[in-house]
């Protein structure tokens, strides 16, 4: 008995992981989408008023701006994961 | 010394360490040639990673594809970075978990059906063939310059290095070797641009003298970098540089498909093999962009600053005044890289109207067709300029000291070789590892596999070169039909395979399948049927095209396809055993990692 609950509190535990990892994994994706295809390319537009060097914020996001934010992304997320594995005890030895 | 001479010794010079460390490190048995044993650092790792992503694509020819262009080909930029947090965040940690050696063989056993794994396989061979045809277009740009012969010489020739060079390392030569690669080939990006950056702008930091005010503007005191390109650019008939020209859905698909594509590569994903962790192959991408971001940066200035100063060798009175003559051309030292390039047959220029000057401008704008008419002028007499040569010419335009050109020759052959050896690295172990001893005889010796796996990678840089004759675009453009590819057939089924435990081995099949064979066939219809030209039944532009979206941008559109596809037969399916769940919780689970299983 004892040993069945213990799995079932395991294989609880993995869910609440792996919510948990796809709720970041969500608004990472957002943000990702949003420097890139928004104000790289769709929203460009609503950015022209803010002049950077010549040309506008939307120029600057699109050519350097976004892979700026790519690497904060990545290793934000790096950071964020591995504290979670350790809040729920799946971290490697 | 001259500047041939100077080239070689650079160019010589790397290329004995990059085969004294492949030899020093040669690879003993299968694992190691495979997979390097695993004892890789995240850091090393993500140097090793950026050298095999940084291409003939990204060193040759990505910036002068940005140049000639300007703000539309910004893609390029997003699209071959924002992969990796795809990557990152979706694939890399999960498939280190599960711990094979191969792309297809967590394909085979998550769709726990030996047709998955073919399927995949034919995805990577095709995807990776098409992409080692651009890196030939690169290698034939580099080795013919720099051997001063004609670009298809330089091809041959090149091929015959590329091969030799694959053949002797393993992954771990390669890994090792990659990171002196990435050494040279980022010094050889970078330290022109500061050169340069500093000649235009006074700011020694490329990414900073792109948005910084210029000097060079023969009088008229100092304005931004990107108004006087925008405002010489137009003068001459060119579409502005830093506007939108392109809509916004081909950009958004264009971009999106790089992306998708950059996760779905065999040879970046199998790097994240080679970490020793799980929570090593998070920070192994992030490494990989850090390194990669230094050139990507540094790219969006090149191709501004290279523009700028081309426009500016063109018309050395201004855009208003008399063009360069044909005697200066020839006669003049700042002007030498022309006569030298135009030996290659990527640059050439015509004296149209016998005026004795050479005018450079865009004779299909309208507005200059009445300024060419009042000047006498019978059409653009810069007849020629492959886009690829612009990197590669780039010091020499800006009449950079002879050292700095031999760097850049270094650097360019070192981007291309790496990647073309990863890469044939991926379709040799597709073919020998996946195909022969995982399907067709799995008793093969150990010899007999890595003999296969060499003639397979004999096999595929001869189809390449022979594709590369004729290429169906310039190398970046290649390239991104390679990714289109990808994007269409590898990712959707890795990521579904991670985050879906109903899609079955029915409809990843089913779902690989009709990703590849629209994208490939909406490719080929625009492109030529096997890339072979004029066999293409509409033409290359976004009006002309299919559904009105480019080949190039296709990818996207094939992968939504493999995505619905896949889902939907699953649904309409048996559901997933038991045992392919629980493989699917234990991938998403860090703990009990172990080493790499060989099977």
């Amino acid at each position: 008995m004892a040993e069945q609950s213990t799995h079932a509190k395991v294989a609880e535990d993995g869910a609440g992981y792996w919510a948990a990892n796809v709720r970041i994994i969500m608004i990472s994706l957002i943000i990702w989408a949003l420097v890139s295809f928004g104000f790289g390319i769709l929203l460009r537009p609503l950015l022209s008023g803010f002049a950077v060097g010549g040309t506008d914020l939307g120029f600057w996001f699109a050519q350097q701006g976004s892979i700026l934010v790519f690497l904060a992304l990545i290793f934000f997320y790096a950071w964020r994961m591995n504290r979670l594995d350790r809040e729920y005890g799946v971290e490697e030895d | 010394m001259d500047q041939f001479t100077l080239n070689l010794l650079f160019v010589g010079a790397s290329f004995a360490l990059y085969i004294g460390i492949a030899v020093w490190a040669r690879a003993g048995s299968t694992s190691e040639f495979y997979a390097a044993g695993r004892g890789v650092h995240p850091v090393t790792n993500g140097m090793a990673t950026a050298a095999d992503w940084m291409s003939a694509a990204s060193f040759i020819s990505m910036a002068g594809l940005i140049a000639f262009t300007g703000y539309d080909n910004s893609s390029f930029l997003m699209g071959w970075t924002g992969g990796y947090v795809l990557l990152a965040l979706l694939l890399a940690p999960y498939l280190r978990k599960f711990g094979k050696f191969t792309v297809s063989e967590f394909i085979g056993d998550r769709f726990y059906s030996p047709t998955a794994r073919m399927v995949a396989v034919i995805c990577l061979i095709v995807a990776s063939t098409t992409y080692v045809i651009g890196q030939m277009t690169g290698v034939g740009v580099a080795f013919g310059r720099f051997l001063e012969i004609s670009n298809t010489a330089g091809l041959l020739i090149g091929a015959c290095v590329v091969f030799a060079y694959a053949v002797f390392g393993g992954m771990k030569g390669v890994t090792y070797t990659q990171v002196a690669q990435y050494v040279v080939l980022i010094m050889a990006y970078t330290i022109p641009a500061v050169f340069i950056s500093l000649q235009l702008t006074g700011t020694p930091i490329p990414a900073l003298g792109l948005f910084s005010e210029t000097t060079a503007t023969g009088g008229e005191g100092s304005v931004y970098l990107l108004t006087k390109l925008d405002q010489i650019v137009t003068d001459l008939g060119f579409a502005s540089y830093t506007e939108a020209h392109k809509d916004n859905l081909n950009m958004v698909l264009f971009t999106l498909s790089l992306m998708i594509g950059t996760a779905g590569l065999p040879h970046v994903i199998m790097r994240f093999f080679t970490v020793p962790k799980v929570s090593d192959a998070r920070w192994s991408a992030g490494w990989a962009l850090v390194f990669i971001a230094l050139l990507y940066l540094t790219a969006p200035a090149v191709g501004a600053m290279a523009r700028l100063n081309i426009t500016n060798l063109m018309w050395p009175n201004g855009t208003g005044g008399d063009a360069v003559a044909v005697q200066t051309i020839e006669t003049a030292p700042e002007y030498d890289w022309m006569l030298t390039w135009q030996k290659t047959g990527l640059l050439d220029w015509e004296d149209k109207n016998g005026d004795g000057l050479i005018q450079y401008y865009n004779d299909g704008s309208d507005a200059m067709a009445e300024k060419a008419a009042a000047n006498g002028w019978e059409g653009n007499e810069l007849t020629n300029f492959n886009r690829d040569i612009l990197v590669l010419a780039n010091p020499e335009i800006a009449n950079l000291p002879g050292w700095v050109i031999g760097l850049v020759a270094a650097g360019g052959l070192a981007a291309a070789l790496s990647t073309a050896a990863g890469l044939l690295l991926a379709i040799s172990s597709a073919v020998s590892h996946d195909l022969l001893k995982g399907q067709l005889t799995p008793n093969m010796s150990e010899k007999a596999e890595l003999m296969s796996a060499r003639i397979a990678m004999a096999v595929a840089i001869a189809v390449a070169t022979f594709l590369g004759l004729n290429p169906p675009g310039f190398a970046a453009q290649t390239v991104a039909l390679a990714f289109g590819l990808a994007a269409a057939s590898i990712f959707p089924a890795l990521m579904m395979g991670i985050f879906s435990k109903r899609v079955n081995n029915v409809g990843a099949v089913a779902g690989m399948l009709s990703g590849l064979i629209f994208t490939l066939v909406y490719i080929f219809l625009h492109k030529g049927w096997l890339f072979i030209a004029g066999t293409n039944s509409f033409p290359d532009t976004v009006d002309g095209s299919l559904f009105g979206i480019q080949s190039t941008a296709i990818g996207a559109i094939g992968a939504i396809i493999n995505f619905g596809v896949a889902y939907g037969v699953s649904m309409m399916t048996r559901d997933t055993p038991q045992e392919i769940k629980d493989l699917v919780e234990s991938v998403r689970i860090p703990a009990g990692a172990g080493g790499a299983v060989d099977h």
